[in-house]
């Protein structure tokens, strides 16, 4: 009994709330927070809040300023700019979450197998993720369009894996660490699987560092999944996608109507730089937590 | 003095550290041209088709090309004859083109070298420049590049593109927006937008990381040790912090370079440039399956080889890291 109780005890870091954390950030990071919630309601909303059509042009409406009923104006093709921003949220940012899902996902039972076998598994897993490192995300997307064909999920996969190396190593350090603690061998010695040790406290204890990770790699990949979509190579038009309404709206800025380009481009910046900033602050905090 | 520090810093490169980057590359490239072959090899279409243009034709020429191409033989001898070629220079025939693929990007190669090199160039000057001044002073230039490097970090290459576009090709008319030159001085004009809009969002992460590691050097205990000597500021700038600090430097500028290579893509179709990665692009969407192959194989080459001059650089510039892994 008193083993169990010293290894629960040894298995001390302060597991604290998600809200604790964010208040943790301070102002900025609660500020970052607040844009990507309201990110999110547009993404799940967006449809709903949509005034217009998003894919319905007329074309006698083509860069027509922004008038009552059409806060925003029209885009090139004469649809409603409001409504294509809205609905356009959606891929923006569901692409990105499941990127960041699916490599978070990859890497954490990388690192967590690495760091538990030691010895071959760990270098064989590491030599490899060294040589995944040889692909550059938008490269691979690029790759992953020509034999799938264009679109959201190829993309997002072909990204997915492309991120994995770098979340894998990082999560391979910490995974580390938390293996050398006491509680682990404590824990080892009464005979609990490895599973469940990883499982329940392996991998809460690293669940800092993997939330900072996510929010971090949230913003590269909703950055690389524009830019694939404005390549042409993700997100299909007529289908409103933010990366897409740049692409589609490039020839305005030359004709002197850069509304329909710059505010897509504007909803991308403000978004990541929110994601940046609470990834940042949060990474922080979990490093200081560790020490 | 300087000679004899940099004999010394040579001995210092573990030998077996570097013969291991070395076989790391090689074992890289190898599995990147595995990959990119295999990819290739099972994307819908006939190759025979792709060959002829989608022509029929009869039996006997069909026989002649399967022949040339080793169609008929398994996957890997297939690979075996692909990548001998690729490594004598021969990357196929473009379908779309009908041109040797190793013709079509020599032709584009510089355009992305060029931008490359270009924005890496504004990266280093303006992003470490900007980040020791602001890391060496406290105040307002501190505070205001913090928070412009939070946001220029935050935009993408594309949306930089449009914005210096619109900013100083169709209001200010400084540059052109769009093409390649004709000249080396008027190709340097047409890439200064595009190397611009490139650099950005690297700049701004290299300026950050240059200003924590100078903050962080100044605080040490030997740099406020010299200071209390009296030794002249300058030389405790340059030798006690610059010094120290230029290794997380070195790291990031050339892992943010390295990127570069494939982001370069984006700015040359925001640019309509007529480089490698437009090229690219437009040969993966008509599906033109041998120069898709032949770029991706000429940009992972490309980026795994600065990657592994980075791993090196920094292995010179911090002797810890051989002398641990030969501890290891």
């Amino acid at each position: 009994m008193s083993t169990t109780a010293a290894a629960v005890s040894a298995d001390a870091t302060p597991r604290r709330g998600a809200f604790s954390l964010l208040k943790a950030t301070g102002p900025v990071g609660i500020g970052a927070a607040v844009v990507i919630a309201l990110a999110t309601l547009v993404a799940i909303f967006g449809p709903l809040l949509a005034p217009y059509d998003p894919t319905l042009s007329d074309l006698s409406l083509s860069w027509v300023a922004p008038t009552g009923g059409h806060l925003l104006g029209f885009d090139g093709q004469g649809r409603d700019l409001l409504s294509r921003l809205l609905v356009g949220a959606r891929t923006s940012i569901l692409g990105p979450l499941a990127v960041v899902i699916l490599c978070m996902l990859a890497g954490t039972v990388l690192a967590v197998t690495a760091a538990w076998r030691r010895g071959a598994v760990d270098a064989a897993i590491s030599s490899g993720l060294d040589i995944m490192f040889a692909f550059p995300g938008i490269l691979l997307a690029v790759l992953a369009a020509s034999v799938f064909g264009a679109g959201l999920l190829a993309a997002a996969v072909a990204l997915a894996i492309a991120y994995t190396p770098y979340v894998a190593r990082v999560l391979r350090g910490a995974a580390l660490k938390e293996r050398s603690q006491q509680y682990v061998a404590a824990l080892e010695v009464q005979g609990v699987s490895a599973r469940a040790i990883c499982m329940q406290h392996l991998v809460p204890n690293m669940l800092p560092l993997i939330v900072a990770q996510s929010t971090i790699l949230f913003g590269y990949a909703m950055v690389d999944l524009a830019a694939i979509s404005f390549l042409g190579l993700g997100v299909q038009p007529p289908n409103p996608d933010w990366g897409v309404m740049i692409s589609e709206n490039q020839a305005g800025i030359v004709q002197g109507y850069p509304l329909s380009a710059l505010l897509p481009g504007l909803c991308i910046v403000l978004v990541v730089v929110a994601f940046n900033v609470l990834g940042e602050r949060l990474f922080e905090q979990a490093q200081k937590a560790r020490q | 003095m300087g000679g004899q520090l940099g004999g010394n810093r040579l001995e210092l490169i573990n030998w077996s550290f570097l013969l291991r980057r070395l076989a790391m590359l090689l074992a890289s490239l190898l599995v990147a041209s595995f990959v990119i072959f295999a990819a290739m090899y099972l994307a819908p279409g006939n190759p025979i088709a792709a060959l002829s243009g989608g022509r029929s034709l009869p039996p006997s020429s069909i026989k002649v090309l399967e022949e040339r191409y080793h169609l008929n033989e398994p996957f890997l001898v297939q690979y075996w004859y692909w990548l001998k070629n690729a490594l004598h220079g021969n990357l196929g025939i473009s379908i779309t083109l009908r041109e040797n693929v190793s013709t079509l990007i020599a032709s584009r190669i510089w355009t992305t070298a060029g931008l490359v090199l270009y924005a890496s160039v504004i990266i280093l000057v303006v992003g470490i420049g900007l980040g020791v001044l602001s890391g060496l002073r406290h105040g307002a230039l501190d505070t205001s590049t913090l928070v412009v490097t939070a946001v220029s970090a935050a935009i993408p290459a594309f949306v930089a593109a449009i914005v210096l576009i619109l900013l100083f090709a169709v209001k200010l008319g400084w540059f052109p927006a769009l093409g390649n030159g004709t000249s080396f001085l008027s190709n340097l004009q047409h890439l200064t937008l595009p190397a611009f809009a490139l650099a950005v969002s690297s700049l701004a992460i290299v300026a950050r990381v240059t200003r924590a590691s100078v903050r962080e050097e100044s605080n040490r205990e030997h740099v406020q040790t010299a200071v209390s000597r009296g030794i002249p500021t300058r030389q405790v700038i340059w030798r006690h912090i610059l010094r120290n600090a230029a290794i997380p430097v070195t790291t990031i500028s050339g892992i943010t370079i390295a990127s570069l290579i494939a982001v370069a893509a984006v700015v040359e179709v925001a640019f309509s440039l007529n480089g490698l990665g437009a090229f690219l692009v437009g040969s993966a969407q008509s599906k033109d399956l041998a120069v898709v192959q032949g770029i991706s194989l000429v940009l992972v080459t490309a980026f795994v080889v600065v990657n592994v001059l980075v791993d090196i650089l920094y292995a010179v510039l911090d002797p810890r890291v051989s002398l641990g892994s030969r501890a290891a």
